[in-house]
């Protein structure tokens, strides 16, 4: 009998998941609705049935996502009967950042990257879950599956553990903590065809339907709410529309489809010679921009 | 972008199907910068259209600005990384690349080639099923191919393929290609590497990659593409290895559940199969194998799983599941090939934590039998191991784990140590074999015990250790200290450092690894006499850290306390008591604590004295005073 490359995947993310659970004193799931959450989540339920997970999910909010994605999050709590925390920047709050007054850099590192850090600081978790793959961009390729965080949460590239064998180092000084990245080896191919295969519930804006969009600086962004601003003389248009991505919904580009099943999904995504990260307008910085994200305490 | 075949756009049905039964190779490249060893990989990922219009704009914007290939598309800026790395033009750790075709799904570790960066290369290969040594058709065979094909086959790849690059630039020479050929298997077989496969290629035209190279008629086997499609998976052979589970995680959801987690490590397991929990011993019988897609029938080696038994024994995380007929060996002292990875040298006798499967244990080094040189093979006599430095070594630990051979299994077989303060990863460990003594020699229980022996005495037995520079005045103090204690009718015993190296210890010189098993014996001494109902006096500069912490282990809660005798260093060299400070500085004197080698000063002494501010006998009635209100001397 051999394994399937999916069967094998899924064995070593879920072996990463219950050497946190027996290692760490306090450790979270990061949620952040996406497919990738979906698929992690799900491994999660796997890996510890027929307990549930022993730890609670987190959702760092920025008050922008998709209203569908809010829905998801919480019907899926609901059924899976898990813990979830949800972590708003309260200082972000009180100075109502957002993406329209504050751009796409300021937004993401307040309701985001601070907010991240705020939320593992209050809780006290030292362990932290996130879905990130190496196949996304080039610093994450040699990022390591347990990634380790200075007590200020910074990144230190030149300074990583190595990880041999199925053996991980979890050890750790107060205040120190670990983003472990149980996708790493999976490709955005591999988490398409694993849903499919499993069966896995996922937010329905990755399917193809009607949605009232305006195109600025060639990117369709979806009008989720009145919170929008338009600019003079624009006005929403109804298109054919499915996300690649999901994230804040002034931030994330919709690409035009008609692919309203999975393999519709998977079939246009092997034929569209663009990469997943394009419609997330936060990449679009010097090659470097992640990397550097990253070591200041992005996920 | 990948698979770009008519089935995606005919029938994505049909593609999906064959997908999703579809292998996973994973595979180590090793060669330096020179030979191609990126450009392969990039080739590699365009060759199966894993490259996106936006990856190659951006490669296309980058191989103006940093490329070597002019005008023309540099693929190894598509796997150097990190900034710093571009910078550079090296690559510096491992980065993984993912690639697929129909057949297979391709995890890449790409690790620098140089000797510095053995750690690396290391950490890539010891979960590779394969590696490609890269090999510059028109240097042959080097002293790094040598040093790699040593690497990839002590860390167990079975399957090894050297490609012989750059055919190109030697107008794809049959006779080239057939020198090196004959060169690398006479030195393959030195070293027992068997069955190598030689492929002819060019990693910057293409030839040999996905399809037979027009230019070398003269080669008929495979492409290295179909070499990688076909090779045989380390997991798939490991089904035929006996079962083995390191239980990672016990999971009770309720009291009618007890379920073992982990990961199979070897073998096959079915409900029904008789099993023995090791170290423990115990035997019983696998009841079930529960997954949330409901009970399996059977479960094969790399599938996480978790198993119910029919008999309820204590078994916890760290413990080992084996077939009962075949189990794995227990010990707990071992012959060892280790792996420094490390800044800070290997020092014989200090304590590591060793982490084996699920299981974390305190470990040290007895002895380094030998250190090889891995240019030449050679073996060197050796008192330390410093980073990237491959050693056999006898390691013992604190109680004994169940093992194989590295060689039968990677994962039973394979461990790491931890630096017990820094918390890194600091070696690489393949178990040969248990050391026979290991199960030979057992503690002997005695009746007069420590609480007998101290009853007696009427006192509490401790160690007042004293740590701090030469010239600080220990023994002046530890020596008032002990005075006092006698007149009171106190039973002690002080143990001096210089008094100590002229017997116990005269064969111990001053080196760092010298000066770790100085303090290992001290404190082992130190040990039986407070065993004796003593209290223990030690004046030893004892620099570092971590041989104080590891003589502090070796006592029970609340029986050592450190004394930190704190004198400036240009006080200590100022009194000079015994003009070493003249002689060091004169480089007469090696290794002399504060000159050229360190003192870790404690962080957190049960008592500090700060010798500008206060005579000895000061210094020893407040040491005095602290040993009685913390209750040592009451009778």
């Amino acid at each position: 009998m051999t394994l399937t490359h999916l069967q094998r995947l899924e064995a070593e993310s879920i072996h990463i998941m219950r050497e946190v659970a027996a290692e760490a004193d306090n450790p979270v799931m990061l949620y952040s609705v996406g497919k990738d959450s979906a698929v992690m989540l799900h491994l999660a339920m796997k890996a510890f049935h027929p307990s549930v997970p022993p730890f609670p999910l987190l959702h760092v909010d920025t008050r922008w996502k998709f209203r569908e994605m809010y829905a998801f999050r919480d019907r899926m709590v609901r059924e899976l009967g898990l813990d979830l925390l949800v972590h708003i920047n309260p200082d972000g709050v009180e100075k109502d950042i957002n993406p329209f007054t504050h751009g796409s850099a300021i937004h993401t590192d307040i309701m985001k990257t601070e907010a991240l850090k705020q939320a593992l600081n209050h809780y006290g978790f030292d362990v932290a879950f996130g879905g990130a793959r190496r196949d996304e961009e080039k610093s994450r390729a040699k990022e390591r599956v347990f990634s380790f965080r200075t007590a200020q949460h910074r990144w230190d590239p030149k300074n990583q553990r190595p990880e041999l064998w199925k053996l991980f180092n979890t050890r750790k000084l107060p205040g120190e903590s670990i983003r472990v990245f149980p996708l790493s080896n999976w490709t955005e191919l591999d988490i398409w065809q694993y849903i499919h295969l499993e069966n896995i519930p996922i937010v329905p804006l990755y399917y193809a339907a009607m949605r009232p969009v305006v195109e600025r600086n060639g990117t369709l962004i979806m009008v989720d709410d009145d919170r929008m601003p338009l600019n003079p003389g624009e006005t929403p248009m109804l298109r054919s529309v499915r996300f690649r991505t999901l994230g804040c919904y002034p931030l994330t580009g919709a690409v035009e489809s008609t692919a309203d099943t999975l393999p519709a999904i998977i079939q246009e995504m092997l034929l569209t010679r663009t990469s997943e990260r394009q419609g997330r307008v936060i990449d679009h910085d010097s090659a470097a921009s992640m990397e550097k994200k990253k070591q200041e305490g992005y996920f | 972008m990948a698979h770009v075949s008519d089935l995606i756009a005919s029938d994505i049905e049909q593609y999906l199907h064959v997908h999703q039964h579809k292998g996973l190779l994973r595979f180590i490249t090793c060669g330096s910068v020179d030979d191609g060893k990126s450009t392969l990989i990039g080739r590699l990922l365009y060759e199966s259209h894993m490259l996106f219009e936006d990856h190659m704009t951006a490669l296309q914007a980058d191989s103006r600005r940093w490329g070597t290939q002019g005008e023309e598309i540099d693929f190894a800026l598509l796997v150097d990384g990190l900034a710093a790395e571009r910078e550079q033009g090296i690559t510096i750790d491992v980065a993984y690349r993912f690639f697929s075709t129909e057949r297979r799904k391709f995890i890449v570790a790409d690790t620098p080639g140089h000797e510095q960066y053995t750690r690396n290369m290391v950490t890539g290969a010891s979960t590779a099923d394969a590696a490609i040594l890269m090999v510059d058709a028109r240097k042959g065979i080097l002293t790094q191919t040598r040093r790699h094909s040593y690497l990839v086959s002590l860390l167990g790849i079975r399957a090894i393929v050297v490609a012989v690059n750059k055919m190109d630039l030697v107008d794809y020479s049959e006779q080239v290609y057939r020198r090196i050929r004959d060169d690398y298997e006479a030195f393959a077989r030195q070293i027992g590497v068997e069955a190598v496969t030689f492929i002819p290629v060019s990693a910057f035209k293409g030839d040999n990659i996905v399809s037979p190279s027009p230019h070398m008629d003269w080669y008929r086997g495979p492409t290295l593409m179909g070499y990688l499609e076909t090779v045989e998976i380390d997991e798939d052979r490991m089904q035929a290895a006996p079962f083995r589970l390191p239980v990672q995680w016990v999971n009770r959801p309720n009291l009618d559940f007890r379920g073992y987690a982990g990961t199979l490590a070897g073998g096959v397991v079915r409900p029904g199969d008789r099993i023995r929990v090791q170290p423990s011993g115990k035997e019983s019988t696998v009841a079930r194998i529960v997954t949330r897609d409901g009970d399996l029938e059977q479960a094969v080696a790399g599938q996480s799983v978790t198993l119910t038994l029919a008999d309820e024994i204590d078994i916890s995380r760290g413990d080992m599941i084996s077939a009962a007929r075949e189990p794995a060996g227990t010990a707990d002292q071992f012959e060892t090939t280790l792996i420094w990875m490390h800044d800070e040298p290997l020092l014989p006798g200090r304590q590591y934590l060793l982490k084996l499967g699920a299981r974390t244990v305190t470990a040290s080094v007895t002895a380094i039998k030998y250190q090889v040189n891995v240019n030449t093979l050679e073996h060197t006599a050796a008192k330390k191991l410093e980073l990237n430095a491959i050693g056999v070594c006898n390691i013992s630990l604190d109680r004994p784990v169940a093992f194989d051979p590295y060689t039968d299994n990677r994962d039973t077989g394979g461990f790491i140590l931890i630096d017990r303060l820094s918390n890194n990863t600091v070696a690489a460990g393949l178990i040969h074999f248990a050391l026979r003594r290991s199960q030979n020699i057992h503690l002997q229980p005695v009746d007069i015990n420590q609480e007998a022996h101290a009853r007696l005495k009427g006192q509490r037995p401790c160690v007042l250790w004293f740590t701090g520079l030469s010239g600080a005045g220990k023994s002046t103090i530890a020596n008032l200290v002990e005075k006092k204690l006698h007149a009171e009718g106190r039973h002690t015993y002080l143990l001096d450092g210089d008094n100590v190296r002229h017997g116990l210890n005269k064969d111990l010189g001053f080196t760092d690894a010298d000066r770790v098993e100085n303090i290992r014996r001290v404190g082992e001494v130190a040990r039986l006499m407070v065993d004796a109902g003593l209290i223990v006096l030690t004046a030893f500069i004892s620099p570092f850290r971590s041989e104080r912490q590891m003589a502090r282990e070796l006592l029970n809660e609340g029986e050592f306390l450190e004394i930190f005798v704190d004198t400036p260093l240009e006080a200590a060299e100022a009194r000079d008591p015994k003009g070493l400070y003249r002689k060091a500085r004169r480089g007469e004197l090696k290794n002399f604590t504060g000159i050229d080698s360190p003192y870790e000063a404690p962080e957190a002494p049960e008592v500090h004295v700060d010798t500008t501010r206060m005579t000895p006998e000061d210094a020893a009635e407040l040491i005095v005073e602290h040993i009685r209100n913390a209750g040592y001397l009451a009778p």
